[in-house]
């Protein structure tokens, strides 16, 4: 697929332009850079986090000779933890982004529960994805349904996630430290221990799984069989449309 | 008119130059400077000495029994005098209603000034008929003392926890000491462990007397100073941990080379206690150096996670018993499965689509 190319003050007000393909259809800025930058290093954390993560739950097989010879158990930990700031600080970004950025970086944090269009679109998704409408809307953001799942899956996954971890980071570092004072001290009596506490954060590691799964599919998919673009759209930015008729979620 | 804690233990025939060594070891294990020692001298030479009355539940004795065997003798002494044991069930002398007699007779005589001490919980199931003391319920005696008391100690896992006693389903529903209705509202110092280490509970009873206050407590209200570190962060096998060897068998190389018992379910990354550091029996050794994994004794509910022998536990808000792996891993395979269901049916409806265009469909 040819690139749009990224000349963003060539875009009227309302961030539409002609398509540098010709084809009649509109290109639209999406995902600014930051936004993109932040996808791609948060899917790479994400990543990091599962596995070492399981690694910690289930450690590779032991390993022989004396134990200062080793520190396997130790960098699986480390790399954890490091990748646990990232994730951590990746999220607080993100967040600062959607202040600061366009329209389109409000949407995860921002779904618009009050609004009735917005229900009736996660309501058109559905009936999309069983099946049953043969076609599907056309967005420029993302759709209702992503909207939704973002939010409330992955927003607050990580959430939980970060503010479980730091809990459980917190125990190490012990009494006096900021993790500390700031997670652990009420984030374990709130689950009741520190057994419930990792298991809670185990068991949320698994929605995640379930979420990336699902997530990366559907990119695929929606990719083919929708009516704009997806995987270019993350990577560059721009939303491509595969016909000319109005856009569904004009705000 | 009352005596102090001095004079008790003169008169137990404990030498003046035991009773300031007393001072010095109690002030190291409370983790105070040795300045610390002439103060507990001074405490105990001039302050009235507070009677301790204590009194067991549903209980297996555990925690007495662990009590009377503190490590270091002189502790004992010295403690046990301070304490007035005139009640304890376990050791007292009296018996019947003569023994019944003393609870009045301390909580008339001391009122708001003694600590009690409470071993075991009350089941609360059929008014409480699960265990009787003196012919009337435990938690009825239990509401009586607290109600003058000045503060209450938690002893083990059963008084601050429930322990096993309160296992799924809890037909007697077992009741820890913190959540009976209608205690009074009293501090409670919980001491959990099963059953707790004997030098922490003798230096939290020198503590309350010798200071008169409540030692530093956490969220959950046990003693920071023993309770604030898990097992695993002073643990002498955590260098196996780190280095990534497990015993994997318990008849295998890593178990007889003293390697991390992390693979075969032990609880030392989840369990706050000292015994990694205090030790037990004098300080000559403690579970894990024993061979055999911690099993979180001293955290609630460490009675209802599943196995001993399995690092991850049940987690038993669904109602069925599955650790996080199982339930998260089924999850997986579910989507996974309906992923690729779903992919299969999308590439069918194309199909079909595509055979439908021919017939000059409106979309593209
Ligand atoms: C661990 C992995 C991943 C996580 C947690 C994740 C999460 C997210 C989130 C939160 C967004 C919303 C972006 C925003 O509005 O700020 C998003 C968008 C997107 N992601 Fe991912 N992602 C992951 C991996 C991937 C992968 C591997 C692909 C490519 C196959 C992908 C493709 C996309 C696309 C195309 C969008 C834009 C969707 C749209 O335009 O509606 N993601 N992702
Ligand atoms: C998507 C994000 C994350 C995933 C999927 C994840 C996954 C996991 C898993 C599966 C475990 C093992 C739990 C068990 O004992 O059963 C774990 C442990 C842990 N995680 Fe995370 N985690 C994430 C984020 C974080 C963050 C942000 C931090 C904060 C620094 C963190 C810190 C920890 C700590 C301290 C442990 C305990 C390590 C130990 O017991 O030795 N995690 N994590
Ligand atoms: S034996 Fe238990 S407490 Fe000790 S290092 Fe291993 S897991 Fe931690
Ligand atoms: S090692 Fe663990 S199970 Fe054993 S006594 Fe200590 S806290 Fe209890």
């Amino acid at each position: 697929m040819t690139e749009p190319t990224l000349i963003s003050n060539a875009v009227d007000a309302s961030g539409i332009k002609s398509s540098p393909e010709g084809e009649g259809a509109q290109a639209v800025y999406v995902y600014e850079k930051p936004v993109r930058l932040w996808h791609s290093l948060n899917a790479l954390v994400i990543v990091a986090l599962t596995v070492t993560g399981y690694l910690i739950a289930s450690p590779l097989a032991s390993v022989g000779g004396e134990a200062s010879d080793h520190f396997v158990m130790g960098y699986v930990r480390f790399l954890h933890f490091a990748a646990g700031y990232l994730l951590a600080i990746g999220l607080l970004f993100r967040a600062y982004w959607a202040y600061a950025g366009n329209e389109h970086a409000r949407q995860i944090f921002m779904p618009p529960l009050l609004s009735r269009e917005f229900w009736h679109g996660v309501g058109h998704e559905i009936l999309w994805y069983t099946f049953l409408v043969k076609e599907p809307k056309k967005y420029i953001g993302h759709n209702p349904l992503a909207v939704l799942s973002m939010h409330f899956v992955f927003v607050w996954g990580a959430l939980f996630m970060i503010v479980t971890g730091f809990a459980l980071y917190g125990e190490g570092t012990g009494q006096g430290s900021w993790q500390h004072a700031l997670f652990s001290s009420w984030v374990l009596p709130l689950f009741g221990d520190s057994q419930n506490l990792h298991s809670w954060h185990h068991l949320v590691m698994w929605l995640i799984v379930c979420f990336v799964l699902i997530h990366v599919y559907v990119a695929v998919r929606e990719d083919k069989l929708s009516r704009q673009s997806m995987l270019s759209t993350i990577v560059t930015g721009w939303r491509t449309f595969k016909d000319d008729k109005p856009v569904d979620d004009v705000h | 008119m009352n005596e102090t804690f001095y004079d008790v233990m003169r008169r137990q025939g404990i030498t003046r130059r035991s009773f300031l060594k007393f001072c010095s070891l109690t002030a190291a294990s409370l983790g105070l400077s040795p300045a610390f020692a002439p103060k507990i001298a001074h405490a105990m030479e001039t302050k009235p000495r507070i009677p301790v009355l204590w009194l067991h539940g549903l209980e297996c004795t555990c925690c007495s029994e662990s009590f009377i065997r503190s490590g270091h003798p002189l502790a004992k002494d010295v403690i046990l005098s301070m304490l007035s044991l005139d009640y304890d069930d376990t050791i007292m002398a009296a018996a019947g209603h003569n023994a019944e007699a003393i609870v009045d007779e301390i909580v008339e005589k001391y009122k708001g000034n003694y600590i009690l001490a409470v071993e075991g919980n009350a089941p609360l199931g059929e008014d409480g008929m699960y265990c009787i003391i003196g012919g009337k319920p435990f938690v009825e005696q239990l509401k009586y003392a607290a109600e003058s008391c000045k503060a209450i100690i938690s002893w083990g896992s059963c008084a601050s926890w429930g322990c096993v006693q309160a296992a799924k389903p809890n037909p007697t529903r077992a009741t820890p000491t913190h959540k009976i209705p209608g205690l009074a509202d009293k501090p409670i110092i919980k001491v959990p462990g099963c059953p707790p280490i004997a030098e922490v509970m003798t230096a939290v009873v020198a503590y309350l007397l010798t200071f008169e206050k409540l030692p530093t407590l956490d969220r959950q209200g046990r003693p920071q100073m023993f309770y604030s570190q898990r097992i695993h962060d002073k643990c002498y096998r955590r260098p196996h941990f780190d280095a990534g060897q497990f015993v994997e068998h318990w008849d295998d190389e890593a178990a007889r080379q003293g390697h991390c018992l992390y693979k075969m379910g032990c609880k030392g990354p989840t369990t706050y206690n000292a015994c990694s550091t205090m030790r037990w029996n004098e300080g000559v050794s403690f579970p894990i150096q024993s061979g055999h994994g911690c099993i979180g004794c001293s955290e609630d509910g460490f009675w209802d996670k599943g196995g001993f022998y399995q690092r991850l536990t049940d987690i038993n808000d669904f109602g069925i018993e599955a650790n996080a792996d199982t339930v998260g891993g089924t999850a997986a395979t579910v989507v996974g499965v309906g992923i690729a269901a779903h992919a299969g049916l999308t590439a069918l409806n194309r199909s079909k689509k595509s055979g439908d265009k021919q017939t000059g469909a409106e979309q593209q």
